[in-house]
Parts: C-alpha cells; sequence; structure tokens
C-alpha cells in the first residue's frame, strides 16, 4: 500500500456511488479540486484531471471507526497514531475514535490535547476518547469539561469496566452536561472471573475457564436502567451475547439515548472456532455461541445495533505466542473488516450494501456527532473507494498494522478496499 | 502402531488404539512382576519429563516407566510462576529439543498447552496433565484397572464423585469411558459440575446413595482443601454428610462396588481409611497399572520409528 498526496484535480471517473447521508445511489462521477469535494455526479472537471478509473466499483465516504486502540501513548511497539491510520487506510476508514486505556491513560485535558496535535500529523481523522474516572480507576470522575474542550468526543474506561453502580450513575449524570456517550466495557468481574472465553460446550471440552453471557448482560442491564433514568446518553460496545441484545432492543423501544455497536469477529466466528486454542481468537468480551451470533445479525437487522465498531486491538507477537489463558485479549480488525461484514451481512445474510456502508459511515458518524453530509460541495474529502464483489484470502500481506494479531489469515472475504481518500492523501492497496 | 502421532487428549481418540494401548499395558504388567523389572525396548530413545507445575505421583511413574524400558530421560521442573517471569515456555521447549531428543511428557498449567507445543517442536508429545482440560494418561491407567477388575469396559456404569470443575482427570475418564461403551453418571456438589458437562452425554445426579445403588464402580476424586472456605464448599463435616464416601454409608447399600481413587488421598474427607484400605478399593492396582500404561504409551509411541526401520 502506498499513500501519497492528491492530485490538484482528481477525478473518480464512472463509479457507483453510494451516498450514505441522502440515501442515494447512482452512477457518475466525483471530482476533487484541492482535497475538496467539487462536484458528484455529472462533473465538469478540467482536462488536466488525473483520473481513477473507478469502473465497476463503489465510491462512499470513508468509513469511521468509532472504537479503536492505537496504544499512544505507552504501547508504541505494538501500534502508534501513525502506524494506527496506515491500517485504518487500509481497511477503507477515515475517521477513528481511540480508546483511552493507553500508558498513561488519557484522563487529563493535557493528554486529550496529546493526541489532538499528535493527530494533526496523520492521514486520517483521529479523536480521542476521555476516560471517565482518573487512572481509570473507577472512583474518581475525570475533568470531562476540560477534556471535552480539548476535543474528547466520549468517556469510557474501556478494558475495565465500571464496577461500582453508583459511579457508573455519578458517570453518566456528569456527562449529560457535555452531551456526549458514555461508554461502558459492559462485564461484571465477579461473574467474568478468570473466563477467558465465552462460557459453554466448547469451554468445558476445552477446560478453559468461561465467561458467561450474564456477565455481559447483567452489566448492559444496569448500564441501560441508569441511562434511562438518568436521561443520559449511553453507547454499548462490542455487544456480544443475545441476551445484551434483548436487552438493548426493549430499552430502544422507549429510550432513543441508547446506541450499540458490534464487531466483525463477533459476527463472523462463534465459540467452536476456538477448538483450535487460536490465541488471536482471545478478545473481551469472548467470541460465543452460534445463536449469539445469529442474535447478533438480527440486531443489526432490526436496527438494535447501530453501527460496526473493529475493536482493533494491536498486540505484540510475544503478548500472543504462549498459551491460551495467559494470551492477551484482543485482536487486530481494521484492514479485515469491509472484507468481513461485506461477506457476512450482504453475500450471506441478503443486508442491502447500502444498508451495511450505513454501518460503516453515517451510523457511527452520528453517534459521535461528525459531520455526516460528506458530498456536498466544499466538504473535505473522505472518500473509499471499493470492490464489493472481488473474492480474496486475507494474509499477513495485507496487514498495515504494527501488530499481526489477527484470526482471519487463510479465510475467504469478500469486498475489498481499493483506495481511501482522507486529509489531502490517497492510500492506494 | 497408534492412529495419532502424539497423546494430547482422550476426546475423538479412536477406541480400537485405547484397546491396543490397554491389552499392551497387561503384557508390560508382567514385565512388572518379573524379578528383573528391564527390557530394551526403548533403548536409545532420549525422553524429557517437562514439569511446569508440581507433580509427585504422575512424574514418578513416568520416569519408573521410562527407566522399566531402558529409555534415557531428563527431567525438568519449573513452577510456572518463573515460567510467567522468565524464558517463555517456546524457548524452553525449543532449547530442549535442539539436544536432540525423541520424545516430551509434559504437565502444564494452561489448557491447550500440549497442543501448543506440538506447533514448534518435532518430537512426539504426551500430555501429562494440562489445566482442568485432560489428563489422558491417567484415564487410561483408570479403564485398564477396570478392564482388570470387569474383564470388559463396554457397559461398565462408572460414577465421578467430587469436584468435577476443577478436575483433568474428570474430563479425560468421561471421554474414555464413554469411547468404551460405559455409562458415566457425575456426583457432587451443583457448583462444582459445570453447567454444560450434560452436552457430554452423562448423567449428573447429586444424589451419592442412588449413584451408589446405580454403579458398578465409583471413581473418588480428590477435594481439594483449597476449595474449602473459598465459598464453593462449606464444610468438611457438610461434604462427609452429603458425598463422602464412608464406611457406614457403603455397609447400608450392602452390594459390591469398587473403590478407585486417582490421589492424593485426603483420608476422612472424601474417603474414609477404611473403605480406601479394604478389598473393594483398587487404589494400589490403579497406582501399578499407572506405570504398565505409561510404559504402553511411551512403547506405542516412541517406538514406532525402530519398529518401521525393522519392517523396511
Amino acid at each position: 500500500m502506498k499513500i501519497e498526496k492528491i492530485a490538484k484535480n482528481l477525478l473518480l471517473k464512472n463509479g457507483t456511488i453510494i451516498d450514505p447521508h441522502h440515501g442515494k445511489t447512482f452512477s457518475g462521477d466525483v471530482w476533487l479540486k484541492d482535497g475538496k469535494i467539487a462536484g458528484v455526479g455529472v462533473v465538469d472537471a478540467p482536462k488536466d484531471a488525473e483520473i481513477i478509473d473507478c469502473s465497476g466499483k463503489v465510491i462512499t465516504h470513508g468509513f469511521c471507526d468509532i472504537h479503536v486502540h492505537f496504544r499512544e501513548p505507552g504501547r508504541e511497539d505494538k501500534e502508534t497514531l501513525k502506524t494506527g491510520s496506515r491500517s485504518a487506510m487500509a481497511g477503507g476508514f477515515t475517521r477513528v475514535c481511540v480508546m483511552p486505556n493507553t500508558n498513561p491513560p488519557l484522563d487529563t485535558p493535557e493528554s486529550i490535547n496529546f493526541i489532538r496535535e499528535k493527530a494533526e500529523e496523520c492521514p486520517i481523522h483521529i479523536h480521542p476518547i476521555g476516560a471517565v474516572t482518573k487512572s481509570q480507576n473507577g472512583n474518581d470522575l475525570t475533568e470531562m469539561g476540560l477534556m471535552k474542550k480539548e476535543g474528547a468526543v466520549a468517556f469510557s474506561d474501556d478494558g475495565l469496566p465500571i464496577q461500582n453502580g453508583a459511579m457508573m450513575r455519578i458517570a453518566l449524570e456528569y456527562a449529560t452536561m457535555m452531551d456526549v456517550p458514555v461508554i461502558n466495557h459492559a462485564e461484571d468481574e465477579y461473574l467474568r472471573a478468570d473466563g477467558v472465553m465465552h462460557e459453554g460446550v466448547v469451554s468445558t471440552h476445552l477446560g478453559l475457564s468461561g465467561n458467561p453471557d450474564l456477565a455481559e448482560s447483567a452489566m448492559v442491564h444496569r448500564d441501560l436502567e441508569l441511562a434511562e433514568f438518568i436521561g443520559a446518553r449511553l453507547h454499548v460496545p462490542h455487544v456480544s451475547s443475545g441476551k445484551a441484545v434483548s436487552h438493548i432492543r426493549e430499552m430502544k423501544a422507549k429510550n432513543d439515548k441508547v446506541t450499540a455497536e458490534v464487531t466483525p469477529h463477533h459476527l463472523f466466528f462463534n465459540d467452536e472456532a476456538l477448538i483450535s486454542f487460536n490465541t488471536n481468537l482471545k478478545v473481551a468480551p469472548p467470541i460465543r455461541t452460534e445463536s449469539d451470533r445469529k442474535a447478533l445479525i438480527e440486531a443489526v437487522k432490526d436496527g438494535t445495533i447501530d453501527c460496526i465498531a473493529t475493536d482493533h486491538a494491536p498486540h505484540t507477537i510475544e503478548d500472543k505466542e504462549t498459551t491460551f489463558d495467559l494470551a492477551s485479549f484482543g485482536m487486530i480488525g481494521l484492514e479485515s473488516c469491509f472484507g468481513v461484514v461485506n461477506k457476512v451481512l450482504v453475500k450471506e445474510e441478503g443486508l442491502n450494501l447500502e444498508n451495511v456502508i450505513g454501518l460503516l459511515t453515517t451510523k457511527p458518524r452520528a453517534i459521535m456527532g461528525f459531520d455526516p453530509d460528506l458530498f456536498s460541495a466544499g466538504k473535505e474529502a473522505e472518500i473509499t473507494i471499493l470492490d464489493t464483489d472481488v473474492e480474496w484470502t486475507f494474509g499477513k500481506e495485507h496487514v498495515q498494522s504494527r501488530s499481526i494479531n489477527s484470526p482471519y489469515y487463510g479465510k475467504s472475504l469478500k469486498g475489498k478496499v481499493e483506495c481511501t481518500i482522507s486529509r489531502g492523501q490517497i492510500a492506494i492497496q | 502402531m497408534l492412529q495419532q502421532r502424539h497423546l494430547l487428549g482422550l476426546e475423538g481418540y479412536p477406541a480400537a488404539d485405547i484397546q491396543t494401548i490397554i491389552d499392551t499395558a497387561f503384557k508390560f504388567r508382567e514385565v512388572l512382576d518379573r524379578p528383573i523389572k528391564k527390557v530394551p525396548s526403548l533403548q536409545g530413545v532420549t525422553i524429557v519429563n517437562l514439569f511446569f507445575e508440581n507433580s509427585t505421583r504422575t512424574r514418578i511413574s513416568f520416569e519408573l516407566a521410562q527407566k522399566r524400558l531402558s529409555a534415557d530421560t531428563v527431567n525438568f521442573s519449573a513452577s510456572s510462576s518463573s515460567l510467567k517471569k522468565g524464558e517463555s515456555f517456546k524457548d524452553t521447549a525449543q532449547n530442549i529439543e535442539a539436544m536432540k531428543i525423541d520424545a516430551v511428557v509434559m504437565r502444564h498449567p494452561s489448557p491447550g498447552a500440549p497442543k501448543h507445543l506440538t506447533e514448534f517442536i518435532d518430537s512426539v508429545v504426551i500430555n501429562a496433565g494440562d489445566g482442568i482440560h485432560e489428563h489422558p494418561t491417567q484415564a487410561i491407567l483408570d479403564m485398564m484397572s477396570l478392564h482388570e477388575k470387569f474383564g470388559k469396559l463396554n457397559g461398565l456404569k462408572v460414577g465421578i464423585i467430587g469436584d468435577i470443575s476443577h478436575s483433568r482427570v474428570a474430563l479425560s475418564n468421561i471421554y474414555g469411558l464413554q469411547i468404551m461403551g460405559a455409562e458415566v453418571t457425575l456426583c457432587g456438589p451443583t457448583n462444582l459440575i459445570p453447567p454444560f458437562i450434560r452436552d457430554l452425554g452423562v448423567t449428573i445426579n447429586t444424589n451419592i446413595d442412588e449413584v451408589i445403588e446405580w454403579a458398578d464402580a465409583l471413581n473418588v476424586l480428590r477435594i481439594q482443601r483449597e476449595r474449602m472456605g473459598l465459598g464453593l464448599v462449606p464444610s468438611i463435616r457438610e461434604y462427609r454428610a452429603m458425598f463422602g464416601i464412608t464406611q457406614e454409608r457403603l455397609e447400608s447399600h450392602q452390594k459390591e462396588i469398587v473403590i478407585m481413587h486417582p490421589g492424593p488421598m485426603n483420608r476422612g474427607v472424601e474417603i474414609d481409611g477404611t473403605v480406601a484400605d479394604s478389598d473393594q478399593a483398587i487404589i494400589l492396582d490403579q497406582v501399578l497399572n499407572g506405570v504398565a500404561s505409561r510404559m504402553a504409551i511411551l512403547y506405542l509411541l516412541c517406538g514406532g520409528k525402530s519398529s518401521e526401520e525393522d519392517e523396511s
């Protein structure tokens, strides 16, 4: 993959244009002038414009991932904002939100500012999510007001669930003043105990300690009730169980301030894949049963789940090349995302391509309050060009992240990102 | 010869191969009764006993089996804590293999560790217990002991009593016994029986007296004293009252039943000393059969190369 500056005049010619904001699909060209939208559809680009032939390709909004871990500051050996940006562009993403569980965590206005400044040098838009509690200790509220001023778009103690219900209440109450979502990694630590995979038939066979779906659903239920009582915005990350889906569906019927995301891996795998003891499949929350997977797909279909987020979590080879119980939790997911969700949701489950693109563009943008209208004249270009029909086998050569902990190697995926345009640069596969 | 190159677990293991191992073990049992208890079967074969977790009886049993077969053996012991901070498991294993060895017998606290090991070394791997996953050689010696007592495994009714959740013996026994046509009932405190284990086709019954009435043999698991006071078992007297294999309880049933225990025993907790020492207990036969079974397994897995050479 190469990333270069785009031409002064760039013409994306003869593509199928999907505009998820206006809900329109049509054939035509996209003309970019000085990195901004100059025309979409029938355009009058100058003769000397550089042309990218998009026949047979889809031109759409750049993807937005509201849940990634870029490990900076602290674990730059796993990922940095720069390497993470390359990984994002390889996956068609032009905008991401980074989680604050770094070392030190993003729990002050100064650390939020550090990310904003560093992000300026990166080819994609990177927004920090601030910690809910200082040092993510679960007890002391951070300076949310000052952090929001510096650019925090949401608050989360991701990776460290807020166990104390009273603390979660205080955080939700305080965050209402900022009008940003609070994201709680929903797992009851006592029910999770030392579980390293979903508790079920497969964990019993493998002798691995189980993490029951109840650990998630009980916590999701608590958070939903608190958010409703307070009138706060709650975003439920990486929903993994059918039980949690039911709680969210029920609450959404009466409360429109609740949103939820699902990862590509929870849509693609079930716990039987862990029979191989492949540590790249060790994630939190765990990959659950086939019936949970089906419930998640159903929740995407009926809108209970709002968007896709990768939970891109890079780890070193040493963190993963060990026995399953000792391996770190998490997998990378940006590069494989579109091929996975397009395969599962469009090819296997028959969803519209337009809907699936919405799950990666307008829907996550709405949660974070980002501008949803990207194809109007004068807007800075955030564009992804896709070949939605190609079947390909995912390999290490497709990974741009500094880490390689992916479980998709050798898996056949459908649909591939060809080009990503962001901040005046273009990434070409 | 056996179909699988390694012995990682009994889940999905071919019945014919379990039978071959047991038949071979009975032949080696005869060797153990001779005045000179040594045969040259594995002369020149080097085996490393890689124990990442404390074990006395399993390690001694393997060591004796190796010595009786004239194999060269090396022992490596490391506590899991030193492993966590020091050299990686992979480096340890690759270093040892670089010294030219033929087989590794491994005990490790992590489920799946023996399978992980096969991914980066070429030697034969024998699982001597991986966490609460499997302990296949224990299950084979248990089955050999039942076979010795009953002359068959098919149709036998075996109760496994105690802490199933924290036992590697239970899972391998369930797999092995079912493959050989035996029926298994689990009995113990409900919170020490994994909820999804029913899927394995076992019966769960928390009434020990009903299980005694039903079973031909009981495999009584150690109830670890560490579990007491963790909220898992309220007290020893309550456990004994509900699940203890006591003299009084067995007498009240007036039936013949074979008692097994994988050791180490807590006399007076899960089993009465008098029961353990009685004629219906085959606990010491299990220990002897352990050496014979491990001789059979080592011979069948590590002797393969030389016998192929003989044939060619």
